[in-house]
């Protein structure tokens, strides 16, 4: 059947860099839910929820396609520069969970 | 997330207290249809209120959803409209040409019901034949590539000896495991002292999630057990009517599907202002969604671990709400159960069960 109806790591889950000039998405299978403390994401496909726990995050997140790169998602969403690090590192834990993902940039 | 939610993440909804089972610990007392039950309308208007409000997935169970004739139906609105689903089934109804109609479906999961590796074991809890019931509906999904369905399994003091067992068949099959704590709701309330863990027993499943609870499923409903030490996985909270809740067969919404009793009933879907009012605006919800209080447990080093234990096993088994889990690891469970004046544990709201027959017939899959 079409859907991995497990929440079970994929076994070809892809090696994971996300860096300031990435380039990156919200999965299509993903749906956003906004929530007092930030929101919900959920992947349809893989089943996981995931607590995006500021409305920051939230933000980026929604953003990320309308963007050249990282850097320049979080300079439009009024990020401090001394925040950018624990950015990436938060958009790589969400890549990993499939809930972001690298930009299919179409030809 | 103790303040609630927008709406609920983790919604059951028992579509029919009907059952062609009477498993002995049945959390709703099911057996007979409610004929109060909701219309194939009443439950898509449910459902096009729950993608309103962007509810991603439900937990659909019974009694035994199956049973229902709109069954098929009300699944393809649900999915159409983006709610996934997950349904509870003893399997009964799963056979070569419905497993090939599940397997076609998108956003959907199926958790098929077994409470023994074995026909004596599982039979014992969940009826004659019901073992076969199950492995069959098994047999059926994994021919028709349905992918990996789940085995779910309500941890019995009988069973807890098997729980690799129930690993290796799951892996056999390419499912997932996922194993549940006993309530003592509904028919369980009769049968939880038989059933529940010992003691003992209970540093063996924490034991046991620690080393493989990361591919296996709990609805996180062990939490209690996290006064052993480290946290298992998952949230570490009660989360009736914060994240949970249940709407039973006939549309009454309880705070989690282990509640239903009157002092747990929030509303009912049928009422104006529907679903939406009864998780936002009810009394009982809002008063959940306060910070409670550790009462009995407050001077108790493991409380944050442990956060109390679950309200609906200290509930039926007459212990105050602010007092310790029935089955607390530190041994105070014993105690409260022990001062509770006999016969003053409150009693479910309904039972569907089916008449006692002299001659008890073998489980048949007749609607």
């Amino acid at each position: 059947m079409a859907c991995a109806a497990s929440t079970e790591h994929s076994p070809a889950e892809p090696v994971v860099t996300v860096a300031l000039d990435s380039a990156l998405e919200l999965h299509p299978q993903v749906a956003v839910r906004p929530e007092p403390f930030g929101a919900l994401a959920y992947h349809y496909g893989n089943r996981r929820l995931i607590f995006l726990k500021h409305p920051d995050v939230v933000r980026v997140v929604q953003q990320l396609a309308e963007h050249s790169d990282v850097a320049a998602t979080l300079g439009a969403c009024g990020i401090a520069p001394d925040r950018h690090d624990s950015f990436v590192t938060a958009l790589a834990s969400l890549q990993k969970s499939e809930i972001v993902r690298e930009r299919i940039i179409a030809g | 997330m103790k303040r609630g939610l927008d709406a609920p993440i983790c919604l059951t909804w028992e579509l029919t207290y009907a059952c062609n089972l009477q498993c002995v610990h049945c959390l709703s007392s099911s057996g007979q249809r409610d004929e109060r039950e909701l219309s194939t309308a009443e439950a898509k208007r449910v459902l096009d209120e729950l993608r309103d409000l962007q509810v991603f997935y439900i937990n659909i169970g019974g009694g035994e959803p199956m049973v229902r004739r709109d069954f098929f139906e009300l699944l393809e609105y649900s999915v159409g409209n983006g709610i996934g689903v997950k349904f509870s089934t003893n399997g009964a109804f799963i056979d070569a040409e419905k497993a090939r109609r599940l397997a076609a479906m998108d956003y959907l999961d199926i958790q098929i019901s077994l409470d023994g590796v074995d026909a004596v074991t599982n039979d014992a809890v969940r009826g004659v034949g019901s073992y076969d019931m199950a492995r069959r509906a098994m047999d059926n999904l994994a021919a028709a590539n349905f992918g990996p369905f789940k085995i779910s399994v309500v941890v019995t003091r009988h069973n807890v000896s098997q729980l690799d067992q129930f690993k290796a068949l799951a892996d056999s099959y390419g499912a997932q495991l996922r194993i549940t704590r006993l309530r003592p709701s509904g028919r369980g309330a009769d049968t939880w002292n038989e059933l529940h863990p010992t003691n003992g027993q209970q540093r063996e499943i924490y034991d046991w999630l620690m080393k493989h609870g990361e591919n296996v499923l709990t609805g996180d409903s062990f939490f209690h057990l996290n006064a052993f030490g480290e946290s298992l996985p998952g949230l570490n909270m009660c989360g009736a009517g914060r994240v949970v809740c249940l709407i039973d067969p006939i549309g009454d919404v309880y705070a989690c599907p282990f509640v239903i009793h009157d002092e747990f009933k929030a509303g009912n879907v049928r009422d104006e202002g529907g679903f939406s009012r009864v998780w936002k605006q009810s009394d009982l919800f809002l008063s959940l969604r306060e910070p409670q209080s550790a009462g009995a447990c407050a001077s108790c080093g493991s409380y944050d671990a442990c956060q109390g234990g679950c309200m609906a096993a200290k509930f039926f088994t007459g212990i105050p709400l602010d007092g310790p889990d029935p089955e607390c690891v530190g041994g105070d469970g014993e105690h409260a159960l022990s001062i509770v004046t006999p016969g003053s544990a409150p009693k479910p709201a309904m039972d569907h069960s089916k008449p006692v027959t002299l001659s008890r017939k073998p489980v048949s899959a007749r609607r």
